[in-house]
């Protein structure tokens, strides 16, 4: 089978594997470069638990293929730590609201939540339950995520 | 046996429980780290996938598997006959009178008949997932239709097509209480209903996955998303190995919610490791997990409820059918829950039910959140709200005068050991709601509801249940606690951490737990109806308070210090005259002989076994009440329903981790919505025609309010420091509370779930649609 090499910046880093070309950005992240963190919960772009972002949007990795985003920057939850592993102001505010429980859709969720902090925006709870409308979640009733992006968003990061 | 562990530390003096703190897992969970089952991988690991039946009905009358082996990377195309034993029975029990011991037996791979749409007829293994998928399509499986049955009245009619050659009814249940005939005969109001739920699926985001590897000792590792580690001796009998040469190790799971209760993939990867001796792994799709993973019970519910004009409630003449799918599973336990569950959190003095299961060619239906517990309480809230309404009673009123209390008993015989605070529930439940809601404009009405539930927690009490945990110090004064339990995302392991901090005066942070591991962990059963806080926490109490002791005695025997003056803190021993540190008074222990660790079992209550006829003393070891209050906003014109405002109560006993609390209480909530309001998977004559998120719709950040949670303590549940358990009880009432709140905006009840848009559009237009007359 005929493979194309792709090459992408994963979490600053710069990361290249060949795979067939029909190869999803998702399955290219977690069967080639070790991305785990990336998560399929449908495989068909409804459930949000593969977000990433690419070039700063976040995306279903599971609906773009992996030769599509050559030489883009791509970011996922394991991006979003500081440097030094500890956990970045949005993924704090997630651990102190308790917006984590099974935490497989966690990973897409922080991602969407990222996106819409980016631009230093102040969402109302109406705008992060709009924001967050991809990304399903069973366990928490969202009441928790929404907690832990509004504090996020009340306060700028603190550099480590 | 200990009933209640009393505890030793009064609440204003809790230093780790009861405090809101950060789970471990879930900071590891946000940084990205956690390991699910499907992120695990081994050198060499090969991949498998099921072929399954794309009939609901039929006989297998060709399998050729030989075009597939050529598919380069196939290593190998497992059939029924390669499996040492291909039976997967289930007992049904307390059936032995009426159907003469009889076990249905399904198989790990069909050979000579399927009986539903998905059921898994080959395995496919090979070197990756292209293989696999070209393999697909070249294995050769010839079907012949059969008449099916897809409906469980009509699977009990004598002409029915046979599900199996025993006969469709796969069991069924009677409580006969008082005397019902005489209550109908005596009541001032009788209000009859039916109701109906439907077919739902867990939809956990982690579908089914495991990891499976054999290792030096020629023992068969399987890593899964599994609710139960224990099924490795199912395995074992499966493959027809000792059952300590298969282990399986639950890592963290992605949800689980009672479908991860029976195997998933863990037989599966087993025989591939067993055929091939190569590690496996086996992801299920979303689509297989919708088509072909258990689901929740449709059941249908009939109910003739008996009032005197003062509002007490005389008794319930109840019938249930349940929908039990193609095969058993844990049918007949379900619609044991829903038969004892069936008069709700009221005294109830006469009582009726009659109980049944129907195998359908339909998937079969098994563990899910609520157990049976939760069908049930759309049909007796319904009826509450009947008898209210004949009566012009207050439905609050109504529910506070028919409250059980410590000491009742409900119809099968349980009695209430703890103190039942229902009324309380209701009063918190309705402040927290604060005022209704006006309508935003004329083409909209609003309404409120309310609903209660009894859901209990721990395992029924003939199954002798048990749980033990090991406690430890190392000598660096870090704490490692290793408990089999399984955590689903609840905070179950969590949890035990905070106990033993609590017990042993250290802090979190010192405490590790190794958990979920058949071979390396005590065993402490499943992470189902509600009772690993009940089971593993109880153990985990035991143990640390075993250690605890073990390490003031020897402090008392090596500083001569009198035992009752030491405490454990966390700079230390804390001593008449001063502190010993932890490090110096665990080398003083180890100095003296004294061991540094503990392990403990504990032991649920044990009862006999029931009879079909339902009667005992005793049948599970305790239960969680609550009250729900919900506003709603009809749309007069397109029947859609929003839920402006939700308020949940439930009495925990104590909360071990009230941030979790909330978490299992906000989240159960949703996921009741969703039941109430738009999930149902739907079959046309055996097909599944669910094959996806895009149709299988749970409720996403907008179709939710903001939830209020209201977490009463009584300080009395069977639970460590008195709790009680909250996983499965929140999601009973929701369904009810919203149909009492879309009744209360349009004036008609809806009896069938989910509450669809044109279900009440049909209701507004001819109201006698839903065929309930209006009381």
């Amino acid at each position: 089978m005929r493979r194309v090499t792709t090459t992408v910046t994963l979490n600053n880093q710069q990361v290249r594997a060949e795979a067939p070309p029909h190869y999803t950005l998702l399955r290219w992240l977690r069967d080639l470069v070790g991305a785990h963190e990336v998560k399929e919960g449908c495989g068909e772009g409804v459930c949000g638990a593969c977000t990433v972002l690419v070039d700063g949007r976040p995306v279903s990795s599971c609906c773009v293929l992996a030769v599509e985003v050559d030489g883009a920057e791509v970011c996922t939850s394991r991006g979003l730590l500081h440097r030094d592993g500890t956990l970045s102001r949005l993924q704090q505010c997630f651990w102190e609201a308790g917006a984590a429980q099974c935490g497989f859709c966690t990973q897409g969720m922080l991602i969407t939540a990222s996106a819409l902090l980016a631009s230093g925006a102040k969402p109302s709870r109406e705008e992060i339950r709009e924001a967050l409308r991809g990304n399903l979640c069973r366990c928490t009733g969202y009441q928790a995520i929404v907690n832990a992006v509004e504090r996020a968003a009340s306060a700028p990061e603190v550099p480590a | 046996m200990t009933e209640v562990l009393s505890p030793t530390i009064p609440p204003a003096r809790f230093r780790v429980v009861n405090q809101p703190i950060k789970r471990a897992d879930a900071r590891e969970k946000i940084a990205g780290l956690t390991s699910y089952a499907a992120d695990h991988e081994l050198p060499g690991m090969l991949h498998a996938q099921l072929i399954r039946s794309l009939m609901p009905s039929a006989r297998i009358i060709h399998r050729d598997v030989s075009r597939a082996l050529e598919v380069p990377g196939v290593v190998a195309v497992l059939l029924g006959e390669d499996v040492p034993n291909n039976e997967l029975s289930s007992g049904v029990p307390g059936q032995q009178v009426e159907i003469q011991a009889f076990r249905a037996t399904s198989f790990v791979l069909a050979t000579e008949r399927v009986r539903y749409h998905g059921e898994p007829i080959a395995m496919i293994i090979a070197s990756d997932e292209d293989a696999l998928a070209e393999a697909e399509a070249r294995v050769e499986i010839e079907l012949q239709e059969l008449p099916g049955v897809f409906d469980p009245e009509h699977a009990l009619q004598p002409d029915a097509a046979l599900v199996h050659e025993s006969g469709n009814l796969l069991g069924s249940w009677s409580i006969d209480h008082g005397d019902i005939e005489a209550a109908l005969g005596d009541a001032d109001v009788v209000v009859e209903g039916e109701y109906a739920t439907q077919f739902v699926d867990h939809a956990y985001l982690e579908p089914e996955a495991g990891v499976a590897w054999l290792d030096d000792e020629g023992v068969i590792n399987i890593r899964s998303s599994t609710q139960v580690v224990e099924h490795f001796r199912d395995v074992a009998k499966i493959l027809g190995l000792p059952h300590a040469k298969v282990r399986v190790i639950a890592p963290y799971l992605g949800g689980g919610f009672g479908g991860k209760e029976d195997m998933t993939v863990e037989p599966y990867l087993g025989l591939a490791v067993h055929r091939t001796g190569r590690p496996v792994k086996m992801v299920w799709s979303r689509l297989e997990s919708l088509q072909a993973r258990f689901k929740r019970h449709p059941m249908r519910l009939r109910y003739k409820t008996a009032a005197t004009s003062d509002g007490t409630i005389l008794g319930h003449d109840i019938e249930i059918l349940a929908d039990a799918g193609a095969y058993p599973l844990l049918s007949a336990y379900v619609l044991l829950y829903a038969s004892i569950n069936a008069t709700g959190p009221y005294l109830c003095r006469n009582v009726r039910v009659r109980a049944r299961a129907a195998y359908t060619n339909n998937t079969p239906c098994s563990a899910m959140r609520g157990f049976g517990g939760m069908q049930v309480v759309f049909g007796y809230e319904s009826q509450m709200d009947k008898v209210a309404r004949a009566l012009s009673m207050d439905p609050a009123a109504l529910r506070k005068r028919n409250s059980l209390a410590k000491g009742d008993r409900i119809p099968v015989g349980q009695p209430m050991l703890t103190t039942v605070w229902l009324s309380q529930c209701i009063d918190a439940a309705q402040a927290a709601a604060g005022p209704k809601p006006a309508p935003r404009d004329s083409r909209h009405v609003v309404g409120r509801g309310l609903a209660c539930n009894i859901q209990p927690y721990g395992r029924a009490v003939w199954l002798n249940d048990s749980a033990s945990a090991w406690v430890g110090f190392e000598l660096d004064g870090s704490v490692v606690i290793r408990c089999g339990v399984t955590d689903v995302g609840g905070g179950q392991v969590s949890a035990l951490a905070q106990i033993a901090a609590e017990i042993l005066g250290v802090e979190l942070e010192q405490v590790t737990v190794h958990f979920g591991d058949s071979a390396r962990t005590p065993l402490a059963g499943t992470t189902t109806a509600t009772r690993q806080l009940y089971m593993s926490g109880n153990a985990t109490l035991q143990a640390a308070t075993q250690l605890r002791d073990q390490i003031l005695t020897g402090v008392a025997e090596g500083t001569g210090a009198p035992r009752d003056q030491l405490r454990m803190e966390p700079a230390g021993v804390a001593m008449p005259l001063g502190v010993l540190p932890l490090t110096e008074a665990l080398a003083m222990c180890v100095r003296l002989g004294q061991s540094v660790q503990a392990l403990s079992t504990f032991f649920g209550p044990r009862g006999r076994e029931i009879g079909q006829q339902l009667a005992t003393d005793r049948i599970y070891p305790d239960a969680t009440f609550g009250a729900h209050v919900a506003d709603v906003e009809v749309d007069l014109d397109t029947g859609e329903v929003r839920v402006l405002n939700y308020a949940a109560c439930h009495d925990v006993g104590r909360a071990i981790n009230p941030q979790s609390v909330e978490g299992q209480i906000i989240g159960a909530v949703a996921q009741g919505i969703g039941y109430a309001l738009y999930e149902r998977v739907v079959f046309q004559d055996g097909f599944n025609l669910t094959s996806g998120f895009f149709q299988y719709v749970i409720p996403s950040s907008q179709d939710l309010p903001e939830i209020k949670c209201v977490v009463l303590e009584s300080g009395e549940g069977l639970g460590p420091f008195g709790a009680r358990g909250i996983g499965e009880p929140p999601i009973g009432p929701c369904a009810a509370t919203i149909a009492s709140a879309v009744e209360d905006a349009i004036g008609v009840r809806l009896t069938r779930l989910p509450i669809l848009p044109e279900h009440v559009v049909s209701c507004l237009r001819a109201p006698s649609v839903q065929g309930l007359p209006r009381n």
